[in-house]
């Protein structure tokens, strides 16, 4: 199509795509695929740790846009939203389809999967009926070889009629003679003709009619033959893509209405009904797609999947699929809860070196002390506090959590649990958000976006706060480890990691509850169409996995805990150190709720701790050792053995280390979480709702379980 | 010979079915098709979950998890492969 600069508009790519250029000769590349092909490896591997990730303008669909240099030319890289089509059934559909047709990218690469090329190919042909810049990436070929299939790459190029390169990202094999064709067909030293879909006559003699009309309004600015197509199906999305980014209304048309209407006239002729047309053009494609694959992919070994097979027949067993899941999230608890208190200490330690030179250099330069005291004893120590608490155990949790992820075990997690999602009215994939609300409440929030329809995206966003984050295990182990595992002896780390699964366990029922509970009352509805695709096993990159997780998850989290938690110390200081009569203000406040929180179990400073913990859930301990010890700043006790004796000394009993697990479960979500469901839902009411219903629940909880207990005469 | 056919989810677990009928329509129906599932397509019945339902399904080199809700809206040909 030879699109000049002029047209292609690098001015329209910076404002309506967002697309980060540094220069209008950036070359523009698009990265297109399936999920599961790989993708985002063949993403990290080209452009390594040179991203940005951001929205798509006005969607909650993640847009990453990664840099390289290949020859001396800068390419920008946009990471498409993985999808299946692009008949723009789902906002990620649009995106990625809005990009490549009137983003107009240089190029556009289409990541596909070698083990299982049929079902990718679909997307390719769909892609290549909107421009015809395409590379197809054949990924995953060492798959393809472990599994004895062979696909050959010359043929399929000549075949789809666009340059094809094998790779596997992973190691690196094949990017950069990927990086190499891109090149040349971003400059138009290779022009592909992609040979397109041929639908059946009827239809192709439709699309001449119509294409003409369109041609003439919209030039070379879209394919107009797929426009063409694209509007006798009916497609209205696309007719307001055209609207906001070209700004015809195409609808508005008389010339172009005219021929559909005659277009459609001639198809019912021919027997087509219009409502059979959606059916007809995929099945054309699709048909393309599998005589293409037919020639293309041969398998030596028909029965390649067996070993998949084999391990899916144990791991999503009627008898073990559930106990296997149970015990490996267990293993994962016990890894993270037993790793994480020598490097802890040894964290501890060292920032409380720190803090002991800071103390010197205040000295020395004689600030005023309470210049010293806010800094140091707030701030500082608040810090210093969360870093050592939250770091280690994060930094095991998570590339053990990548790893699963990475092996390809999720979506199986998915498929033993979507029966009782379903039966909750909720979304099977809920319990892939879950997985991520391990981790952090507010990365599992933005991980709904996996679930596309409404309702049950914000059932799954309600309710993640019932999965306890990174930010409150450190609470629930230490209260498990002190008041019901202390007397366990040499097993007190497992005692721990059973009733921290314990909790766990409640809390995926009170998920499922309150998400049948939310179905029948204010989100009404019926459970949507759900599939779910159980992608082979894959050999995990355990090197890459260490550096993604660290980076992308672990500072992540942690650098937006330390931006919380350094103004949270402050204000925390203040409260435990400015005085009214005699009394702190974090006194003052604890004797006001301490009534209430008895009813739950509870004491006054529990529930202050809560509330001044709302910035970040790891310094709900250390406020609360701070106001018990009542120094005015936190304190790092030596051993649990003494924490315990300070906690009875405050009149704890194991009832009041229960109902503070169970609130810690159950109660608001920290503050960071509730501005992600704000930025999530675009909406207060929904972020007040994600408010209320965890703290009702925990509220309700806390009090049947206190009271109950004390009815029973059990304390 | 449209007699002998069944919705997906009654096919036996191991057994191969051919697609014939969708009885879905709007998006859900759009979703099937782009899992390929055309008219004669060729299906196997996998695996069930723990709890029996969703059901695994192969289709087209790919393995597809389907709730019995969307799996009994295709109808298919039993075959033997």
């Amino acid at each position: 199509m030879g699109l000049t600069k002029e047209s292609t508009g690098t001015g329209a790519l910076k404002e309506m795509f967002e697309v980060q250029l540094e220069s209008p000769d950036d070359i523009v590349t698009a990265l297109a695929g399936n999920p599961n092909t790989g993708k985002s490896t063949v993403f990290n591997s080209l452009t390594g740790l040179n991203q940005h990730t951001g929205n798509w303008p006005g969607k909650t669909v993640t847009n990453a846009q990664g840099r390289y240099v290949h020859e001396n030319k800068k390419f920008v890289l946009v990471d498409l939203p993985g999808t299946y089509s692009l008949l723009a059934n789902s906002v990620e559909e649009e995106v990625a389809r809005d990009f490549i047709c009137f983003g107009n990218p240089h190029a556009t690469v289409v990541v596909t999967d070698a083990t299982c090329l049929e079902r990718n190919l679909n997307l390719v042909l769909q892609i290549t009926e909107i421009t015809n810049k395409v590379v197809v990436c054949v990924n995953l070929m060492d798959e393809a070889k472990r599994k004895k299939i062979n696909i050959n790459l010359k043929k399929l190029s000549s075949l789809l009629g666009v340059p094809v390169v094998g790779t596997t990202a992973r190691s690196g094999k094949g990017l950069k003679e990927l990086k190499d064709i891109v090149k040349k067909v971003a400059c138009g030293d290779i022009n592909p003709m992609p040979k397109k879909v041929t639908y059946d006559e009827a239809l192709e003699k439709a699309i001449q009619e119509v294409e003409p009309p369109i041609h003439d309004l919209v030039g070379n600015r879209i394919n107009s033959k797929w426009a063409a197509l694209r509007l006798i199906d009916g497609d209205t999305s696309l007719l307001e893509s055209i609207n906001d980014y070209l700004k015809f209304n195409l609808s508005e048309n008389t010339l172009i209405q005219m021929k559909l209407d005659a277009a459609g006239k001639h198809l019912v002729e021919s027997n087509i009904m219009l409502e059979d047309l959606p059916d007809l053009i995929v099945s054309n494609i699709v048909k393309a797609a599998e005589k293409i694959s037919r020639e293309v992919v041969s398998i030596e070994n028909e029965s390649y999947n067996q070993f998949d097979r084999k391990i899916d027949s144990v791991l999503t067993s009627k008898l073990f699929g559930i106990p296997i899941m149970i015990s490996l999230l267990g293993l994962v608890f016990w890894l993270t809860i037993a790793g994480a208190n020598v490097p802890s200490a040894m964290l501890a330690d060292g920032l409380f070196w720190i803090e002991g030179h800071l103390t010197d250099f205040f000295y020395w330069i004689e600030a005023p002390m309470w210049l010293h005291d806010i800094l140091v004893l707030g701030v500082y120590r608040t810090l210093a506090w969360v870093v050592s608490v939250m770091l280690p155990p994060m930094a095991i949790f998570f590339p053990l959590f990548t790893l699963l992820e990475d092996l390809g075990y999720l979506p199986r997690v998915a498929f033993n649990l979507d029966y009782y999602f379903k039966k909750a009215c909720a979304h099977g994939k809920q319990a892939l958000t879950m997985c991520m609300g391990f981790g952090c409440n507010a990365a599992g929030i933005i991980a709904c976006r996996i679930i596309d329809s409404p309702r049950e995206r914000l059932i799954a966003t309600i309710t993640n706060n019932f999965v306890p984050c990174n930010g409150r295990f450190p609470t629930l182990i230490a209260l498990a480890s002190i008041f019901i595992a202390a007397s366990a002896g040499a097993f007190s780390s497992i005692i721990a990691t059973l009733s921290v699964l314990a909790t766990i366990v409640l809390g995926v029922l009170i998920t499922l509850l309150i998400s049948r509970l939310l179905s029948k009352t204010i989100l009404k509805g019926l459970p949507s169409s759900f599939t779910l695709e159980l992608p082979p096993y894959r050999k995990p990159q355990v090197g890459r996995i260490i550096v993604r997780s660290l980076l992308d998850r672990t500072l992540f989290v942690l650098g937006r805990a330390v931006v919380v938690a350094a103004p949270a110390g402050l204000v925390i200081w203040l409260m435990a150190n400015v005085t009214i009569g005699d009394l702190s203000i974090l006194t003052i406040c604890a004797q006001f709720l301490d009534p209430f929180a008895k009813l739950l179990g509870l004491d006054g400073y529990i529930m202050m701790a809560f509330i001044l913990g709302l910035p970040a859930n790891e310094i709900v301990l250390p406020i609360l050792i701070m106001s018990y010890m009542s120094k005015g700043s936190m304190l790092e006790l030596d051993s649990l053995a003494e924490m315990r004796q300070l906690f009875v000394d405050n009149g704890w009993t194991w009832l009041t280390a229960v109902c503070t697990m169970l609130f810690s479960l159950n109660h608001w979500p920290c503050g960071t979480t509730l501005l992600t469901i704000r930025k999530e839902t675009l909406s207060w009411k929904w972020t007040g709702i994600s408010f209320l219903v965890p703290t009702i629940t925990g509220i309700l909880v806390c009090f049947i379980v206190a009271q109950g207990v004390k009815l029973l005469g059990l304390v | 010979m449209n007699n002998s056919l069944i919705s997906l989810n009654e096919l036996p677990v191991g057994s191969f079915g051919k697609v014939k009928r969708l009885i879905a329509d709007g998006i859900a129906r759009r979703r099937m098709l782009d899992l390929g599932l055309i008219d004669d397509t060729t299906v196997e019945s996998l695996r069930k979950s723990p709890a029996g339902d969703p059901i695994a399904y192969e289709i087209r080199g790919a393995v597809i998890a389907l709730r019995s809700e969307e799996a009994s809206k295709i109808l298919v040909e039993s075959i033997k492969k």
